[in-house]
């Protein structure tokens, strides 16, 4: 029975671990890993999304439509800066970087200088549970489902739907895409705003749980950059099993010696993966395939 | 013609010779610098010490001034960076001349800023809470140290509820140096350390960390977390229903956690303070109340910005008990009989000669299920006695050093 405690322990750590990697990089992993925009700011999309619907749950809104508030305003945000500052720099990498870690220190002073140092959390719903000794917070397997449902859906959107194969056309090929009728200034707004979309969701999910401090979503870029680099481009090839390999290292490292041993060994088994598969496991999985 | 203007001119010059230094003496400002963290991860715990700072100018000023001389103020934003704490005090020694540096928060920003205070040889208050043991005649310290916080708050916590104790706490010098002081209390009171974690500072996920706490079975844990990242440990303990009493130098004092925390997650949360604005003296009220005169929107008023704006009224003791002087020899002579007090929100302060460090008034705050706050002891005149003890003494000598229960002063 002891054995049986240790074992759901050691996946609910797991699955925690998991979930939070893939929430924090579904974003990022459209427009860095997908649109090849190295986003700076993606961790001020996290905050919008955070804030909104925290915001929207102190006026009252029930926290799953809060979450879809938050998320939204964050991929019209998303858009808004595709279309104002993006657009010039697609191509040009290097010159993203800049411009988006612009954007990201604007919004965080911005933030403070509106909306003061803080702002009250809403409090984690749903209470806990307990297996054997250890309890519980059943919120975060919601968290954990919720990671499988977005992968699930950015599956079904990006292979089974029209814009999803849209979207793939006009970044893998633009100007043929183009010559064959696509708009693809639209498309790219609505891939950003979708990249924007996913991080304000990863804010509102992990807003009931955190500090809402305008620095917040620097909290969210290790993990995210992380496994967007050891993913590769592809999001279910790459993004997925990259937080499976990542989580586990996490998740077991910092059982054994805690968080410290569970930083390094996270950044330490990146740094392998970058040597050995400079595309990320994506890029792996995919070279073979071809 | 010529000769007449000449003439003029030089018996203008002979005229403002004379009256040059007087005017300087009666209208020149005596210059502040203040070094604090008005962005980035600290800013919620810092921002109020500045505005302790400005409360204090304006009534000091709005009084007549230090020995008839205004206050300026000169005010950096450091950016939660220690570079930038670094480039600025260098700036302010350097440039802009103040007389006095009030800086820091975190304990490694005030260790890459103080090596350059010992090379200018200038002042600097440091007002906060930290790990104890910087013996530098360059530094007056008005926060509270570990002898004040922790041999007060340890004992209590293992006499109320067990000798097992688990301490998380940020990886830096001050989480590393502050668990060896809770390390040594626990042990001296024979009680058992059953666990021992340090958080690198901006983690925020501590799902792993709460359970190791649970496998371990501590009687309570001793929260040592510092920034707004790591302070989301309270709402996760929280939610998974963690339910164990904590004991802390930082939290509450400093963060305010029990306000920005959805009740109960800081149930049952002992912390050791200075100052908080719960504290129901009248002249703690008087304080809040100037203090939301002049800055309405203040979220909470803590023990850092409390100790800021008392700092302002120690050094203008020390310069008007040395005439008016600003020289670092000559202030630095007035603490010599250990009379240099002065009457705080909490009660009276006063700095020790040997350390420099500043006696407190120490009040234990027990955080309640719905968050407010009662103060179940009180321990008045609590010296900053460890360094004295261990040989620090700056009238005589000054190592300019650190010390720690494990690194003690050679001689």
């Amino acid at each position: 029975m002891e054995f049986l405690y240790s074992l759901f322990s050691f996946f609910y750590q797991f699955g925690d671990a998991f979930a939070f990697l893939v929430l924090s990089a579904c974003g990022l992993a459209v427009i860095f890993g997908m649109m090849g925009v190295i986003n700076l700011a993606h961790g001020e999309f996290i905050l919008c999304g955070a804030y909104v619907s925290t915001s929207a749950t102190h006026m009252g809104v029930p926290l799953p439509i809060a979450i879809a508030l938050g998320s939204l305003a964050a991929g019209i945000a998303g858009m808004i800066v595709e279309v104002v500052v993006i657009r010039p720099l697609y191509k040009r990498p290097l010159d993203t970087i800049v411009a988006t870690w612009g954007i990201s220190m604007i919004v965080t002073q911005g933030t403070l200088i509106v909306l003061g140092t803080t702002m009250a959390g809403s409090g984690t719903p749903f209470g806990s549970f307990s297996v054997g000794d250890y309890s519980y917070s059943i919120y975060r397997i919601v968290l954990m489902v919720m990671a499988l449902v977005t992968l699930a859906a950015l599956w079904l959107m990006f292979t089974k739907t029209r814009f999803g194969i849209l979207a793939r056309a006009t970044i893998q090929v633009p100007h043929v895409a183009e010559a064959l009728g696509v708009n693809t200034n639209l498309i790219y707004s609505l891939t950003f705003g979708l990249g924007a979309a996913l991080a304000g969701l990863a804010g509102g999910l992990y807003a009931p749980t955190m500090t809402l401090v305008p620095t917040m979503g620097a909290a969210f870029m290790v993990e995210a950059f992380v496994t967007v680099v050891v993913g590769g481009a592809d999001i279910f090839l790459g993004t997925a099993p990259a937080a499976v390999v990542l989580g586990f290292i996490k998740a077991s490292l910092t059982s054994w010696q805690g968080q410290l041993a569970g930083q390094i060994g996270m950044l330490i088994a990146v740094i392998i993966v970058i040597r050995i598969l400079p595309r990320g496991i994506s890029g792996k999985i995919l070279k073979e395939r071809a | 013609m010529t000769r007449k203007l000449i003439s003029t001119a030089s018996v203008l010059a002979t005229l403002l010779s004379f009256a040059g230094p007087m005017a300087a003496q009666a209208a020149d400002p005596i210059k502040i610098g203040v070094l604090e963290d008005q962005s980035g991860d600290f800013a919620l715990a810092t921002i109020g010490k500045v505005h302790g700072i400005q409360l204090a100018t304006k009534e000091i000023n709005d009084a007549g001034g230090i020995a008839g001389r205004p206050i300026e103020l000169v005010i950096y934003d450091t950016q939660s960076d220690n570079t930038r704490y670094q480039e600025f005090m260098r700036r302010v020694l350097q440039r802009d001349k103040v007389d006095v540096v009030f800086a820091g928060f975190s304990s490694a920003s005030r260790e890459a800023y103080r090596p350059i205070v010992n090379q200018f040889d200038g002042l600097a208050f440091y007002n906060n809470q930290y790990e104890g043991g910087v013996c530098d005649a360059n530094m007056i310290v008005t926060g509270a140290v570990p002898e004040q916080q922790f041999s007060t708050l340890i004992p209590y916590m293992m006499e109320k509820y067990g000798k097992n104790v688990y301490t998380i706490a940020a990886d830096y010098n001050f989480g590393q140096i502050s668990a060896e002081w809770v390390r040594n209390i626990v042990k001296e009171n024979g009680g058992t350390m059953v666990g021992e974690e340090f958080i690198p500072l901006g983690v925020s996920q501590f799902s792993q960390t709460i359970q190791n706490i649970q496998g371990a079975k501590p009687d309570f844990v001793v929260t040592l977390l510092v920034g707004t990242a790591q302070s989301s440990y309270y709402e996760q303990a929280g939610s998974a229903n963690l339910d164990l009493p904590m004991a802390s130098s930082v939290n509450v004092g400093q963060g305010y956690e029990h306000k920005r925390f959805t009740p109960p997650s800081l149930k049952d949360m002992y912390a050791t303070v200075n100052y908080v604005e719960e504290i129901d003296t009248p002249e703690s009220k008087a304080f809040v109340e100037k203090f939301h005169a002049m800055f309405p929107d203040e979220p909470y008023i803590n023990q850092e910005a409390e100790n800021s704006y008392a700092a302002v009224y120690l050094y203008k003791e020390m310069v008007e008990k040395a005439g008016g002087s600003t020289a670092l020899a000559d202030v630095r002579a007035t603490l010599a009989d250990g009379n240099l007090c002065y009457d705080a929100p909490e009660g009276k302060m006063c700095i020790d000669p040997k350390s420099q460090h500043t006696s407190h008034t120490i009040y234990l705050a027990h955080v309640n299920a719905d968050h407010s706050i009662e103060f179940p002891k009180t321990w008045d005149d609590i010296k900053p006695y460890w360094l004295g003890d261990v040989g620090c003494d700056l009238t005589k000598s000054d190592p300019s050093d650190q010390y720690t229960p494990s690194h003690l002063p050679s001689n």
